[in-house]
């Protein structure tokens, strides 16, 4: 996980505050593109395992500007972390994005409807971080 | 074999795993991720690959071991295994697995042995080919360092 909240660690090069992407997927290969996917686009990124890590993370460092999730995870799905930060005051405001390997169009229109910006198709390509930019929280 | 020679070699070795269809576009495109402030990127997720469905493989035949078969649990580690196949571009690797998951559905236990045995013969195909490719880009490295000596 990245450091926590704090002065120059959050700036990038130029001396601009990175734009922070918390990822969430329990797969490490999926982990591992979505990362550097944001990363290649100069986001911070933090990557986790589990809702329930994405739920402590959030809890203790709400400054993230963006939430992007996997759907099916155990445990605890991305709908189920999607409905639990559009149900929160603090969270709110944090766009999240959904990704799925399957296109299940009632599976989309629910997230959508719940409140994700977005809805990713698996394989995710960096296109599809390129449109994410203009939606990330400022 | 000189640095030329060996990068033809690379490049001839993920020519044919892309024309054979071993792999696809979404490879391709990872590959052009990989910069030099990740020069390592395309291994890592190999390897991470690698470790992952090896995991998942064993736990498949474990499960079509038992003489009740759990075909949820089955079906959510083809799940697991075709969605990372799709993320790294393994095309014959992610097909093996739509076929695998139709006979979970149709909870069909000799279907289900028989594709996991073809999932088996593409991942460990693709996986020699991988050791191969990250052998010559380790030669390769090597090589360049010394050169820069």
């Amino acid at each position: 996980m990245s450091s926590p909240r704090g002065g120059d660690k959050e700036r990038g090069r130029d001396g601009e505050r990175q734009i922070h992407v918390l990822a969430v997927d329990d797969s490490p290969v999926d982990r591992a593109v979505i990362a550097k996917l944001l990363r290649s686009s100069k986001y911070r990124v933090t990557a986790v395992d589990s809702v329930k890590k994405a739920l402590e993370l959030l809890g203790t460092e709400p400054n993230v500007n963006m939430i992007i999730t996997d759907y099916s995870m155990p445990e605890m799905t991305g709908y189920e972390l999607l409905k639990r930060v559009k149900e929160s005051p603090t969270l709110r405001e944090i766009p999240v994005v959904i990704m799925s390997s399957e296109n299940d169009p009632d599976k989309i229109n629910r997230c959508l409807e719940e409140g994700a910006e977005d809805f990713l198709l698996k394989p995710v390509r960096p296109s599809d971080v390129s449109r994410l930019c203009g939606r990330m929280r400022s | 074999m000189s640095l030329m020679a060996l990068r033809e070699q690379l490049n001839g070795l993920v020519n044919s795993m892309f024309l054979e269809g071993l792999l696809d576009d979404q490879f391709e495109q990872l590959q052009m991720l990989q910069d030099e402030s990740s020069p390592g990127f395309i291994a890592e997720l190999i390897t991470l690959f690698c470790g992952d469905s090896e995991r998942i493989l064993a736990e498949l035949t474990k499960l079509l071991d038992q003489a009740v078969v759990d075909y949820q649990k089955v079906d959510a580690f083809v799940h697991q295994l075709k969605g990372s196949s799709s993320s790294v571009g393994a095309q014959h690797v992610k097909l093996a697995c739509v076929q695998f998951r139709q006979f979970c559905e149709e909870h069909n236990k000799e279907g289900c042995l028989c594709a996991l045995n073809v999932v088996k013969h593409e991942y460990y195909l693709l996986r020699g080919k991988f050791d191969t490719m990250l052998q010559l880009e380790q030669r390769i490295q090597a090589y360049e360092s010394k050169q820069q000596i």
